[in-house]
């Protein structure tokens, strides 16, 4: 539905749309004081405003449920954006190891509870996803703001974060196949039918990356703008058509642009990403009832111990690798406990089902939590006293070897 | 100054090793006579930061300044960075369909204890070789006389043709 730019209707949702706006970048402010990343912020003024909420918004849903999504494209978009082809091949050819151990440590307890509360398999599947991955926009902020970009651990982190954004390429367009059901032969087709277009259009973004990147650059940053949201959309229309997640075509395109056009397009999407995302994360929260999450509340708190200890495991296994000493490991470790926008795109896909409303207020609770305890932990990790046998008998085999 | 064959001449040049950072750049980084552990970050967008690590801590370091690609090249020329290879990057950008190549005649040279009279070089391939960088120390414009030896590189500047037709003379 559209409004005509002078009737009242559009009067009131302008008045809506800026108030809500403004409180956002009140709440983007606040969390940029606090050192955290705005998202958990974000979801709180959903529930604020949403159903059982203490103020209602009257903006048609349509509207902000389209614009959500659009959210969801972009974010995925400069995801992809964020990774050249070489370093996804660097990361595929070191980083397989440790992803498994972050997938194997992280997603199972998600999954576990998710049937120890009765849901059904694919709600716990998704809630697997939401635990398991790390917040990459919330890491890297943390290791920019603590000025450890450099430190010895730093690569075996983004590799890490490289990886399980690869595994999303896979995991995304197969839950989204599975939850569009069926039986189980039209299920493996949708799911092979996904995986396929997943491996083409990888295939294409890797192979013809940098003549796509030359045809869409041409011209002003107008024409350039307008070229990488249309093709992201469309491409993300496309895949959504051949129920693979639209949300993995944006994020393929993201990665098949390349060189001077993918620093282009950074700088051009990144505002309008955060306006859309921003409309995300409110109308995610905005489906919630307060009362769910409030019971979602302890199983958060106890997924939160439990998958807080398997990323420090997780990071502090990736740093050894890379030869880091306990310290750094525990650096590795503790910088990785954030989740964030990616655990929210995965609740989000589950609203249809059955369990959906408590998937969703059990991933708020969760992302709320640890997006706040996450930069605590890793600010505060080199507080944490290492037993010194360990650092001597470190310093005692370097002397060893340099001697 | 990334071409491993000529960092490979330059003197004793310290073992520097490289890791990617996805999304950020690239580090290297390497051990001083000290010691130290010192390393370069190189972001994607040309920034660097020259980077000290902790002697207690040693995965843990210090930013010591971030530099942009300008600054970057101020600080290597404080540094001493080759003369040699500014300046034919100079005339490279002067004359178009140049190209200049920095050849190491490695141990087996047929050419090494000849001179460059003798080899009449830029007669035979149109080539001209405008400096032999030998351990840390270049020879800007050798005369005829000059003899080679081996481990030298030749930086020389031609026509694509005439450097490889100079390359096939000197390489064994």
């Amino acid at each position: 539905m559209l409004f005509a730019a002078g009737s009242p209707d559009a009067a009131l949702a302008f008045i809506e749309i800026g108030a809500v706006a403004l409180g956002l970048a009140v709440l983007a402010r606040l969390a940029g004081r606090l050192a955290i990343s705005a998202v958990p912020l974000y979801l709180i003024a959903g529930l604020a405003l949403g159903e059982g909420g203490i103020a209602q918004l009257d903006v048609s849903e349509s509207f902000i449920s389209l614009t959500a999504e659009i959210g969801v494209l972009l974010l995925l978009f400069t995801l992809g954006l964020e990774y050249s082809e070489d370093e996804l091949q660097e990361g595929l050819r070191t980083g397989v190891r440790p992803g498994l151990v972050d997938m194997t440590l992280n997603a199972l307890p998600g999954f576990a509870l998710g049937l120890l509360l009765g849901w059904d398999v694919l709600a716990a599947v998704l809630l697997g996803g939401v635990t398991w991955i790390s917040s990459s926009g919330v890491v890297s902020k943390i290791l920019a703001d603590l000025g450890r970009v450099g430190f010895r651990e730093t690569p075996a982190i983004l590799n890490l974060l490289v990886i399980e954004d690869l595994a999303m390429a896979v995991y995304l367009p197969v839950v989204a196949a599975l939850i569009v059901g069926g039986t189980l032969a039209e299920t493996t087709v949708t799911v092979t039918i996904a995986v396929a277009a997943v491996g083409v259009i990888l295939f294409a973004a890797l192979r013809l990356g940098r003549q796509f990147s030359t045809l869409l650059s041409g011209g002003s940053d107008e024409a350039f703008l307008l070229a990488v949201f249309g093709i992201t959309l469309l491409v993300a229309g496309l895949a959504q058509e051949l129920e693979v997640s639209g949300a993995v075509g944006a994020f393929l395109v993201g990665l098949a642009l390349s060189g001077a056009a993918e620093e282009r397009a950074a700088a051009l999407i990144s505002p309008l990403r955060d306006l859309f995302a921003a409309t995300f994360f409110l109308f995610f929260s905005f489906q919630i009832d307060p009362a769910d999450l409030v019971d979602a509340a302890g199983p958060a708190l106890g997924l939160v111990v439990v998958t807080a200890l398997a990323k420090v495991a997780t990071g502090w296994y990736a740093a050894m690798r890379v030869g880091a000493a306990e310290r750094g490991r525990l650096r590795a470790g503790t910088a990785l406990i954030s989740r964030g926008e990616f655990s929210i795109v995965i609740a989000a896909l589950g609203v249809e089902l059955a369990d959906g409303p408590e998937l969703g207020a059990l991933a708020a609770a969760y992302v709320l939590i640890t997006a706040v305890i996450g930069p605590i932990a890793a600010r505060y990790a080199d507080q944490v006293p290492i037993p010194s046998r360990w650092v001597r008998e470190r310093r005692a085999a370097r002397v060893a070897a340099s001697s | 100054m990334e071409s491993a064959g000529r960092r490979g001449r330059l003197a004793a040049v310290d073992e520097v090793s490289e890791t990617k950072l996805p999304g950020v750049g690239v580090r290297h980084e390497f051990t001083t006579d000290d010691g130290r552990e010192v390393g370069v970050l190189v972001h994607h967008d040309g920034r660097r930061e020259i980077l000290i690590y902790d002697t207690d801590d040693p995965d843990a370091c210090t930013s010591l300044v971030s530099l942009s690609a300008s600054d970057s090249r101020t600080m290597s020329e404080l540094l001493g960075a080759s003369q040699v290879a500014e300046t034919v990057a100079a005339v490279q950008q002067d004359i178009e369909g140049l190209s200049i190549e920095w050849i190491d005649l490695g141990a087996s040279s047929p050419v090494a204890g000849t001179s460059i009279g003798e080899g009449r070089y830029r007669t035979r391939t149109g080539a001209s070789i405008v400096a032999v960088i030998r351990q840390s120390e270049s020879v800007p414009a050798p005369g005829p006389d000059f003899s080679f030896q081996p481990g030298d590189v030749v930086v020389a500047v031609g026509t694509a043709e005439g450097l490889a037709a100079l390359r096939s003379l000197f390489l064994p």
